[in-house]
């Protein structure tokens, strides 16, 4: 068991070096300096701020110190702000992105699983129809159009919960739903599928044939194994979430992770670029891990000691 | 009345199929069981045995198929009047099933012990120490070593024969009257069928379940039951007891599946007969006989009327116009050598 934790560890530092060093050079890629407007400064002053940046020395050395401080987990300077710290602006960033990506994530699944399991149990009834189209909107209609369509009725229209911005739990809400709206659909159409799966297999009828409450057949012997492929559908669903944030913190102005992403990228930030990156990487190889640890809890077949019992 | 536990009178099951037809998987069948016996039923694939098994337990899936008509007593109350709960509270402590494959009747999520467990908690108050103790002596009656720690393990670490085993535990969990087994051989391999039918035996004589076993292994029968039902195409077309089915069958078809079965002592030339074609289509069924179309013996009536029962004997009775007083005498074939047309007679 600790040799796969430490095993496993190894591959993800390695994947996020990778990540790093791919990252590093695109970005060297992009048009433009980190400087607005660079033809309203002398020559002097780009050369002054080159050299405080280090931005005049050669690509591969500024990888390397780049590489060099990130070891001791420095990940550099802001180019846009003014004497700020990457770690620092990460720091702060990322407790709104982690709420709001986390609601989503949480709920979505949760919602979904219901839709999945009503559908499932009322297959080919106006319920499951209902549920099935549900669904197929979700997956189909961008998290953005949600997120516009919901700022407007129920931010501006109704009044029920606020438009925009950040300033109490009800402003997570919202953005929060917006996310959900694509793992709510992936996981029904999933449980969905796995249910009627499962409902026409023998064990089933084993169960039944004990006598059992059908309470308890359908969550204890249907859902259970149910559960199982969507499980890894919660790595590629994370990811789905972490990318929406991009565009839903910025409709939303949530001063998450994403909105500064997008900002940064604008203005050629390259530390913050980096950084913002690094931590979505990380963020995402984490789930990755999570999930298989999970599916070893969840599925007694699969031993995660990589081992292979008969 | 008294020593029979579960009566089936006229049982019709039905299923829908998809452009709004009806397929009917069993017409009429009626059959008794009494405590403590062995019944099996024979038939080939499609022939109505596992759907009357299923029916009985009420687990038929509810979207598409229909008890249309009939009764199953089990002790003189009728099973098919009860609510899904009241049938809850029958399935596993009075009746209980046995299915067919046990590499997948089982759970692969939920422990051995729990999956035990689960029926005895539902039927018999028992607090959680005892549960645990009832379950692993009920691995021990079925032969498994060292039940304590088996227990924790979950299906996939086990064996066919042995899941067979935990299936056939499970089931005998809260002592039932009536054990239904359908096919509880046919997924395993010939050692281990031995075995288990020996275990089920075993277990008949401790416990006095009486039990339903469905089969289309003639040797299963010979073994294991005191009586026998033929079905064909959703009729029992002839029952009676083992020696009177396998030594004085009636019945063009039991006549058949008993030529078509190989024999340990035979010579070897001995070649099988097969019975030619295949059964009709339980969603279109022709008039008259199910058989007609396969049998050797057939007559004119045979295709435009269904016979009747006829009692043979007290134990004995087969629907087939050759025992109607205006049919011919039919001499049997015996097994060796006989081709079909030999075995055609020109009766008509």
């Amino acid at each position: 068991m600790k040799g796969y934790f430490a095993k496993r560890l190894g591959y993800m530092l390695i994947t996020l070096f990778v990540i790093v060093s791919i990252t590093f050079f695109l970005m060297q890629l992009l048009p433009g300096t980190p400087f607005t407007d660079p033809e309203k400064l002398s020559e002097q002053q780009l050369e002054l701020m080159n050299e405080k940046y280090g931005l005049n020395q050669p690509v591969a050395i500024q990888y390397v110190n780049y590489v060099r401080s990130l070891v001791t987990g420095d990940l550099g300077i802001s180019y846009q702000y003014e004497g700020r710290s990457v770690n620092e602006i990460l720091s702060e960033r990322i407790g709104p992105s982690a709420l709001i990506g986390f609601q989503a994530l949480v709920f979505g699944a949760l919602a979904g699983l219901a839709l999945g399991i009503i559908s499932a149990l009322h297959h080919n009834s106006f319920l499951d129809y209902g549920s099935v189209t549900i669904a197929v909107l979700g997956m189909s209609i961008p998290s953005f159009v949600f997120a516009a369509l919901m700022q407007y009725f129920i931010g501006v229209k109704l009044g029920w919960l606020p438009a925009a911005l950040w300033q109490g739990y009800e402003y997570t809400i919202m953005p929060s739903l917006a996310l959900s709206v694509t793992v709510i659909a992936t996981v029904a159409r999933f449980i969905r599928t796995e249910m009627l799966e499962v409902l026409g297999q023998d064990y089933i009828l084993t169960a039944r044939a004990k006598g059992i409450s059908e309470k308890a057949v359908v969550f204890r012997h249907i859902v259970r194994n149910a559960i199982i492929p969507v499980v890894t559908m919660l790595g590629p669903l994370a990811v789905a979430i972490m990318t929406g944030t991009l565009v839903i913190e910025k409709i939303f102005s949530v001063p998450g992770l994403g909105e500064q992403f997008t900002k940064s990228v604008l203005v050629n930030d390259y530390s913050v670029i980096m950084g913002v990156t690094l931590m979505y990487s990380a963020l995402f190889i984490g789930v990755v891990f999570i999930v298989d640890i999970l599916y070893g809890v969840i599925d007694p077949r699969i031993s995660i000691k990589g081992e292979h019992k008969l | 009345m008294e020593d029979t536990i579960l009566k089936i009178d006229n049982l019709h099951v039905s299923f829908k199929t998809h452009n709004d037809g009806e397929t009917k998987a069993v017409r009429g069948v009626s059959f008794e069981l009494k405590k403590g016996e062995t019944l099996a039923i024979v038939g080939e694939s499609g022939s109505g045995k596992s759907v009357t098994a299923k029916s009985l337990m009420r687990l038929l899936p509810k979207q598409n198929s229909m008890i249309k008509d009939g009764q199953v007593f089990y002790e003189g109350k009728d099973l098919l009047k009860y609510s899904i709960k009241e049938m809850q509270k029958i399935r596993g402590s009075e009746i209980s099933m046995v299915f067919q494959d046990p590499m997948t009747s089982l759970n692969p999520t939920m422990t051995i012990g729990k999956q035990i467990m689960e029926g005895l908690r539902k039927h018999q108050a028992f607090r959680k120490k005892e549960l645990f103790k009832k379950a692993a002596d009920l691995l021990e009656l079925v032969g498994i070593p060292s039940p304590m720690e088996r227990m924790k393990d979950y299906p996939h670490q086990f064996s066919g024969g042995m899941r067979q085993r935990v299936v056939i535990a499970m089931a005998l969990a809260c002592n039932p009257k009536v054990l239904l087994a359908d096919e509880p051989t046919t997924a395993l391999d010939v050692t281990i069928q031995a075995q288990i039918l020996d275990l089920m035996k075993d277990l008949q004589k401790k416990t006095g379940t009486a039990i339903i076993i469905i089969t289309h292994d003639l040797g299963v029968v010979a073994s294991m039951a005191q009586r026998v039902a033929v079905m064909y195409a959703g009729e029992i077309i002839e029952t009676g007891t083992v020696d009177e089915i396998f030594y004085e069958p009636k019945h063009p078809y039991t006549c058949g599946l008993l030529l078509s079965m190989p024999k340990l002592h035979a010579a070897r030339s001995t070649k099988l007969i097969p019975i030619p074609g295949i059964p009709p289509d339980l969603g279109q069924l022709p008039e008259g006989c199910p058989f007609a179309a396969r049998c050797p013996y057939v007559m004119k009536v045979c295709h435009s009327f269904s016979p009747s029962k006829t009692e043979v004997s007290e134990t004995h009775s087969v629907s087939c116009w050759l025992e109607d007083e205006r049919a011919p005498q039919v001499e049997w074939i015996d097994g060796a050598g006989g081709s079909i047309d030999e075995r055609k007679r020109k009766v008509d």
